[in-house]
């Protein structure tokens, strides 16, 4: 209900915008010029409108709406999937979907191959009083199968038969014609309303019917079912023809065939006596039936046809607009979407999935999405320290003295501070999958700016730098990050180093080019003015050129942080433990279509939350960019 | 502080074809302190690069300057700048800009503060300290310069077309602002321009350039700077004695122009 609401809701909006946006050109001073950039401002009502659209789009093609305003349709076209399913054996069988009669597809098939075989004939290599024989043995099964399209050979009984499956047909579509089809009420309704409702688990739609039409298609189906079975055991297999094919085994099965003349000669003999054989199996399945005695049962099913489809009403409507792009199949236990309704989740699965995902203590393989810890601040100290810190202080390590003792000393005390072994307190360190995906992300980030800008400017402004680490730079640039993934991973192993390291060098390429740009592009007119006023080539660097290429810097970080998401995702789904590439990558392999969505929407919004913070950077920092 | 001494420079530059380009030949005079020298000349005869070296951007491959008794081999303190587009910083806000030089010598904040205040004052900006400098105009922007260079007193003040890029009105105020402050402080100013008006305003000698090789090529003692001290330029511009000199040098430019480029062949 919630998402019928919210889909009507979403149509106004978007009505709505475009009559806003209609009212305000009219309404607004025209005196902007086209091309003047001042016109592209304000246009909320257009970001309500596009993001109610793509909105919409997505409920509606993911059958949501569908679901929302219609919750018993897809329980009742299941059921009318039934049907068809249990008719397919007849329906094949004749003209309704395919083009052929199934007799005459079988005909032109079979007269093809005996063609084919009698060319062969021809320029085979047998002495003629065999080709003769085989000649003729050929033209019998001509004969043979034209005879089973004679209605005057077939079998009285045989024809009854089929009558009576037409009969039976038409009795079917009377009866879900008749509103008090079937007489009994249904003895598992009760059972059936137990079922989950369409998508709330991963069962999809419920297989038993559970609306009166339901029941009625779901009976019918079952009718259908015992028709279709007794359609297939009927044979035309009359006298006559049984005769005529029993005279032809014997003559081929017979046949002798002359070995006199070498292995290859004989070889080849054999094969197209085998051909005969195979051909001969075809013909004898007894499935070619006069095309006038089937008559009837074609037009019971196209009568059983029109009849389902008027009784479907607006259920066959529902179908085609409120669930586009698909179509709901009936298999033996379940019933299953298809189309787009399958592969698109509904955004009100999605948000469900997340919503329980989120729940710390569900969260993905045991792991919560975002949530906290309460670690020792030692083991903060402990990651973000090195240990050889406690190497650089003067002295010696302690040693045990003669009581066996252990000394400490202030050397000691360093190395223990480093490696966290010491009482402290708890505070609240985040953990989950998200926090892993975004910590890897602004580390790889950090030492990529820490060292590519420095190593940019110097680029920028030594001929020496430029021409040392250009050439290297511009060789592992273009270098897609995951092509060296497999080279990385075993240097590093799976843990985060070789992920970070692998964001580092895509964020130093990055930052590298920001920087050098900058630094390149800083006019020399400032350069000469703080030459003039004093200030000493270091002085020079931070004061003038770092802040003029900050413009470029700040932008050399967005792009980064966008490339460095891209990587981190295929990153993770190449070998990890957590993080969201690598839900997402679990969840392909179990074809959990909702949580792959859901990764996929909190990538989206992730990025864009770091695309949005950095622009509002960008605003603070730098605001005379491009005045003045 | 010290006399500017040109001892037989020269300057000669590499093109990409091969060539040479002789920038600046056999240049030698003697700038007193406390004069108000103006340099005119057509475009391409060494007026800026004559003002880079001496400011010590560019070291001239003969010859030297000499500033007191030291040769000048690179930028410093002592010789301020004032560009034509500005060159300010655009990060910094106005106080920020005009402190710079005092600033980058490490000053005492208070001092600097209140010389920010002062100079800010003489160039007629007071309150705009904190104004982000890219929003002012370029009338406003090139005062900050002023200030920007004045505040580190400098012994030999340099300015590479200051004026140019102002509008008429703006630039007739900065013409008087500048004559202003060569009164008030008595520095040894030295303006490049290309305005016939500007430099005959402007300078107490005038130094009109020839291009290809560029030189000095005639030197001009004028009164109209004193006068400007005292009497409204705008009446000065329209003596009988300024028109007439203008008229005169205009004469001279127009000749030399088309002696060179009549004479020799259009090699750019």
């Amino acid at each position: 209900m919630i998402v019928g609401i919210l889909f009507i809701v979403l149509i106004c909006l978007v009505t709505g915008a475009i009559l806003y946006g209609r009212r305000l050109v009219r309404t607004e001073v025209t005196d902007a010029v086209f091309g003047n950039p001042t016109r592209a401002l304000g246009g909320w009502h257009w970001i309500v409108a596009g993001v109610s659209s793509i909105l919409i789009v997505w409920i509606y093609f993911s059958w949501d709406a569908g679901r929302a305003f219609f919750p018993t349709a897809a329980n009742e076209l299941c059921q009318v999937a039934k049907l068809n399913r249990t008719a397919n054996p007849i329906r094949s069988a004749f003209p309704l979907e395919d083009r052929l009669l199934r007799g005459t597809a079988l005909l032109e098939r079979d007269y093809g191959q005996i063609d084919v075989l009698e060319s062969r004939l021809a320029n085979a290599n047998f002495n003629d009083t065999d080709r003769a024989e085989l000649k003729s043995i050929i033209e019998e099964m001509r004969s043979t199968l034209s005879a089973q399209a004679n209605p005057a050979l077939m079998d009285p009984e045989t024809a009854g038969r089929l009558d009576e499956i037409a009969t039976r047909i038409n009795m079917l579509a009377d009866n879900i014609a008749d509103d008090n089809y079937p007489a009994e009420p249904d003895p598992n309704r009760a059972e059936a309303l137990k079922q989950p409702a369409w998508g709330a688990t991963s069962t999809e739609i419920p297989p038993m019917a559970m609306t009166d039409l339901g029941y009625k298609f779901s009976k019918a189906s079952e009718v259908m079912d015992a028709i279709s079975k007794d359609f297939s055991k009927i044979r035309n297999n009359g006298e006559t023809i049984t005769a005529k094919l029993e005279a032809l085994k014997v003559r081929y099965t017979s046949f002798e065939i002359d070995e006199t003349e070498g292995e290859e000669i004989t070889a080849q003999r054999k094969e197209l006596v085998k051909q005969i054989e195979k051909i001969y199996r075809r013909i004898d399945d007894g499935k070619i039936f006069p095309s006038a005695m089937t008559q009837s049962v074609e037009t019971a099913l196209i009568n059983l046809d029109d009849v389902q489809k008027s009784e479907q009403g607006t259920l066959r409507y529902i179908d085609i607009f409120a669930l586009p792009g698909g179509d709901i199949l009936a298999g033996n236990r379940a019933c299953s979407e298809q189309g787009s309704g399958r592969w698109l989740p509904k955004p009100s699965d999605t948000l469900n999935t997340f919503i329980r995902m989120a729940d710390p203590d569900v969260g993905y393989k045991g792991i919560p999405l975002l949530w906290y810890e309460m670690r020792p601040v030692g083991q903060v100290f402990e990651i973000l320290i090195p240990d050889w810190i406690a190497d650089l202080v003067p002295g010696e390590y302690p040693r045990h003295d003669d009581e066996g003792t252990v000394l400490t000393n202030f050397k000691n005390k360093v190395y223990n501070f480093a490696t966290g072994k010491y009482e402290s307190m708890l505070i609240p360190v985040p953990m989950g999958h998200i926090w892993d995906s975004l910590m890897r992300v602004l580390a790889g980030l950090f030492f990529g700016i820490l060292l590519g800008v420095p190593l940019g400017l110097y680029m920028g402004l030594s001929r020496f730098a430029k021409g040392f680490f250009d050439p290297l730079i511009e060789l592992y640039r273009p270098i897609p990050p995951l092509a060296w993934a497999p080279l990385i991973l075993t240097i590093f192993g799976i843990q985060d180093d070789g992920k970070i390291f692998l964001l580092f060098m895509v964020a130093f390429a990055i930052m590298v080019i920001s920087a050098r740009t900058g630094a390149t592009g800083t006019q020399l007119s400032k350069i000469h003015a703080a030459h003039s006023l004093g200030a000493s080539k270091f002085q020079i660097i931070r004061k003038v050129i770092l802040p003029n290429s900050l413009p470029e810097i700040l932008t050399g970080i967005r792009i980064a942080i966008g490339v460095c998401w891209g990587t981190l995702v295929a990153a993770e789904m190449l070998a990890g433990t957590t993080g969201i590439g690598f839900v997402e990558n679990v969840a392909r392999k179990q074809s959990d279509y909702e949580i792959i969505w859901m990764t996929i929407l909190l990538l989206g919004i992730l990025g864009l939350m770091f695309d949005l913070m950095m622009r509002f950077i960008i605003h603070r920092t730098i605001p005379w960019r491009g005045k003045g | 502080m010290s006399d500017l001494v040109a001892d037989k420079v020269n300057m000669v530059f590499n093109t990409k074809g091969g060539g040479t380009v002789h920038a600046l030949k056999d240049v030698s005079f003697t700038l007193k302190e406390g004069e108000l020298l103006s340099v005119l000349g057509p475009s391409g005869c060494g007026k800026t690069t004559l003002l880079n070296i001496i400011a010590g951007f560019n070291r001239p491959t003969g010859g030297a300057f000499y500033l007191g008794d030291e040769e000048i081999s690179g930028p410093g303190l002592n010789r301020g700048m004032v560009f034509q587009q500005g060159a300010l910083f655009e990060w910094l806000t106005v106080a920020e800009n005009v402190n710079f030089g005092l600033r980058m010598k490490g000053s005492d904040k208070k001092e600097t503060a209140k010389k920010v205040e002062e100079w800010l004052d003489i160039v007629g900006l007071q309150g705009f300290g904190n104004t982000p400098t890219y929003q002012l105009s370029g009338g406003m922007q090139q005062r900050v310069a002023l200030a920007r260079c004045l505040i580190n007193d400098p012994d030999l003040i340099l300015m590479d077309e200051p004026l140019g890029a102002l509008d008429a009105l703006t630039r007739e105020k900065m013409q008087t602002l500048v004559l202003k402050i060569w009164k008030e402080t008595g520095k040894t100013i030295m303006i490049i321009t290309h305005s016939v008006e500007e430099a005959l305003l402007l300078g107490e000698r005038l130094f009109v350039m020839a291009p290809r090789p560029g030189r000095l090529h005639k030197e001009y003692k004028l009164p109209f700077a004193e006068q400007g001290l005292t009497i409204d330029p705008r009446e000065i511009k329209n003596s009988q004695q300024f028109i007439e000199t203008r008229e005169e040098i205009l004469t001279m430019i127009w000749d030399m122009e088309e002696e060179i480029m009549g004479g020799t062949s259009n090699a750019a």
